[in-house]
């Protein structure tokens, strides 16, 4: 038995008991979650909890959602397949490496909505949708770049896809353009959440020199590690100053409510399409936390203005000029990648050390 | 950095990474010495995770809360006992649903104190000792569960081969039929292993939510408990190994993160699955070799007793 066939059945064992508790209601629509991580994690599960709380409560009686939490990846194809087979409207897989799967189980029911998070594949009736989180990080890149005393910032990765490479890219462009010093150093934990682990490559990276952690992985344990170690640290997902009030800069938050219901009203209505969702900070899909009290107010003011510039599209944050992590020209004076590279990048820009796991 | 200086920080990290897994892997080796198969370590461990945490945050006192921890973990492990023992459930079975359990009701248990930290345990400080360098830090200065952790290993190996106790454990493992037919309460001695193995199990989760990260998060074993089980087959059942394994099993994961923090090449996937592929060569090992590693299995692992009329 290992982990994955283990959480497989768990998901299935919480995914019975979930479709028992929805079996009465027959006259609601019922619409589903497929959580990778428990909704307990204070960072990206939970933010999609609160994106199903929030369909509840608009739509009350009208609805009834149910959720699946910690289904691994490579065995969530049954758990989609049981919950588009009870007759669910609208099925939201909230994880990356549910893509295959969602679009494998979406071709066997067609008459049954999907919207698979932060993925690329679409059919007539599978959506995806993302958020800019990017956008974010640019931000607090520009913060990271000034408040680093030794030139380091420790990013902690959970697995070599676009969008993770992308938050890095992001915010080392943004460190270096106020602080042309700054060097990244990435630690690949390959997994989204495992608080240990995550810990410890917190406290590598602070080992080798970094005194500003990021990560891309959800749980807190990162910033814990950074409060206790005395540096500074950026909360991924949720606001998460409060494991760590005095390391926590800002947090990138995801605020997947609106786009929740918007959907939900749609299957409701009839007007629901397959389309392409990229939010970032202006739709407010991508939120910041308050900044620490710490930063200095010229820092602070500097923040604002990349956000604002971000929102108003006045700054895109991978405009030219800037070079990749070999040297070559990643992207001209001026220029701007477009969405279509980004949503494949695969490299790294120059600043950032290590080589990009393939 | 230059030189050896990244040497302390790493051994500090492999510690506290590894000594969870010495505690559950050591608490498991006496239950399976016994001949009894309890796959609920992982459920086992969320659940001393969480009641460790709950304890401490509520008393401040940490010794209470490992206790509790150890009590709840005993009190899981019996009832796997009831199930498996008393009323001869299937022992592979019954381990699973224990974890499933254990999983649900740490999440439950913990639900109220999500967001909630505790300072971590505190750390050994010797006047003198403690502040010697390199050594000093390394040897000196752990927190006391650390010590704990070494001690337990060497009085299961000593019970376990120079006691007449540890004697009859282990002759129930290999054969409970003979130890019975010579009079020995097989499921009363069973009993006891498995409860030793859930109250060690749970001090291993304990340490995760007092020490290692010291807050409470759903889960937050992520595997831990597997690791543990599979650390006892790597070991073929010898308590020192179990030590040597856990430590290998640990520094593996702090020094890839670290050889990535320096900028090293490494391939973080290949080394994140390490464990299991020395688990599955060791397994492969053991099959063609009886003589000598089989030896230290015990035989009736997993075999469900019947007492002979």
């Amino acid at each position: 038995m290992t982990r994955k066939q283990l959480s497989g059945l768990v998901g299935a064992i919480a995914l019975a008991g979930g479709l028992l508790m929805g079996g009465t209601a027959s006259a609601e629509d019922k619409i589903g979650f497929i959580y990778v991580g428990p909704i307990g994690d204070h960072g990206w599960t939970y933010r999609h909890e609160l994106g199903r709380q929030a369909i509840q409560n608009e739509f009350g009686d009208k609805v009834k959602t149910t959720y699946v939490e910690s289904v691994k990846e490579s065995s969530s194809e049954p758990v989609i397949r049981q919950m588009a087979a009870d007759g669910y409207k609208l099925i939201f897989t909230t994880s990356f490496g549910f893509m295959n799967p969602t679009l494998k189980v979406a071709k066997q029911f067609p008459d049954v909505k999907f919207e698979h998070a932060t993925g690329y594949k679409r059919a007539d009736n599978v959506s995806t949708y993302s958020s800019r989180f990017y956008e974010g990080r640019y931000v607090v890149g520009k913060i990271a770049g000034k408040m680093t005393k030794s030139n380091v910032i420790g990013y902690i990765g959970s697995f070599p896809i676009p969008e993770v490479v992308r938050g890095i890219n992001a915010m080392t462009l943004a460190a270096r353009s106020v602080n042309p010093d700054v060097t990244v150093k990435v630690a690949w934990v390959n997994t989204w959440y495992d608080p240990g682990k995550e810990g410890d490559a917190a406290k590598a990276l602070i080992d080798q020199g970094a005194d500003i952690i990021l990560q891309h992985t959800d749980s807190p344990a990162p910033l814990q590690v950074a409060e206790n170690r005395g540096v500074w640290a950026v909360g991924q997902a949720s606001d998460m100053s409060k494991f760590a009030p005095k390391a926590q800069l800002t947090a990138i938050i995801d605020n997947w409510d609106g786009y929740y219901v918007a959907r939900t009203k749609a299957v409701l209505d009839g007007s629901w399409k397959s389309e392409d969702t990229w939010g970032g900070l202006k739709s407010g899909m991508v939120e910041l936390a308050p900044y620490n009290e710490a930063i200095p107010a010229d820092v602070v003011a500097l923040a604002e203005e990349t956000r604002k510039g971000i929102e108003d599209g006045s700054i895109l944050p991978f405009t030219g000029p800037f070079n990749k992590q070999d040297g070559s020209v990643g992207a001209k004076k001026g220029e701007a990648l477009d969405d279509g590279v980004l949503l494949g990048l695969n490299w790294y820009v120059e600043g950032v050390e290590g080589q990009l796991p393939k | 950095m230059s030189g050896f200086d990244w040497i302390v920080p790493v051994i500090l990290t492999v510690i506290t990474a590894a000594t969870p897994l010495v505690f559950a892997g050591i608490g498991e080796l006496v239950t399976e010495k016994s001949g009894v198969l309890n796959l609920g370590v992982e459920g086992m461990m969320l659940v001393g995770a969480v009641s460790g945490f709950i304890t401490a945050l509520v008393t401040g006192n940490y010794f209470l809360a490992v206790c509790a921890a150890a009590f709840a973990g005993a009190v899981m492990a019996f009832l796997f006992g009831v199930l498996t023992l008393s009323l001869m459930a299937n022992q592979v079975a019954t381990g699973l649903a224990l974890t499933l359990f254990g999983v649900g009701l740490s999440a439950l248990m913990g639900q109220e104190f999500v967001g909630d930290h505790v300072s971590a345990l505190d750390k050994l400080s010797i006047a003198g000792l403690s502040d010697l360098p390199i050594l000093g830090t390394i040897l000196f200065a752990q927190e006391a569960m650390v010590y704990l952790s070494f001690a337990m290993v060497a009085i299961v190996s000593w019970f376990l081969y120079k006691t007449k106790a540890g004697l009859v454990l282990r002759a129930v493992g290999d054969s409970h039929d003979a130890a019975h037919s010579i009079g020995y309460p097989v499921i009363a001695i069973r009993y006891l292993a498995v409860m030793f193995g859930g109250a060690m199990a749970v001090i291993g989760g304990a340490y995760l939510s007092l020490a290692y990260t010291p807050m409470w998060a759903e889960y937050m074993t992520a595997g831990r408990g597997w690791i543990a089980l599979a650390l006892i087959v790597f070991a073929t059942w010898k308590p020192g190994l179990v030590l040597v394994g856990a430590y290998m099993f640990g520094g593996i994961t702090i020094l890839q993160l670290h050889a990535q923090a320096a900028g090293l090449n490494v391939p973080s996937q290949v080394l994140s699955m390490l464990p299991y592929l020395a688990t599955i060569i060791v397994l492969v090992l053991i099959s063609k070799d009886e003589s000598r590693i089989r030896k230290h299995a015990p035989a009736c692992i997993g075999k469900i007793f019947h007492p002979a009329a």
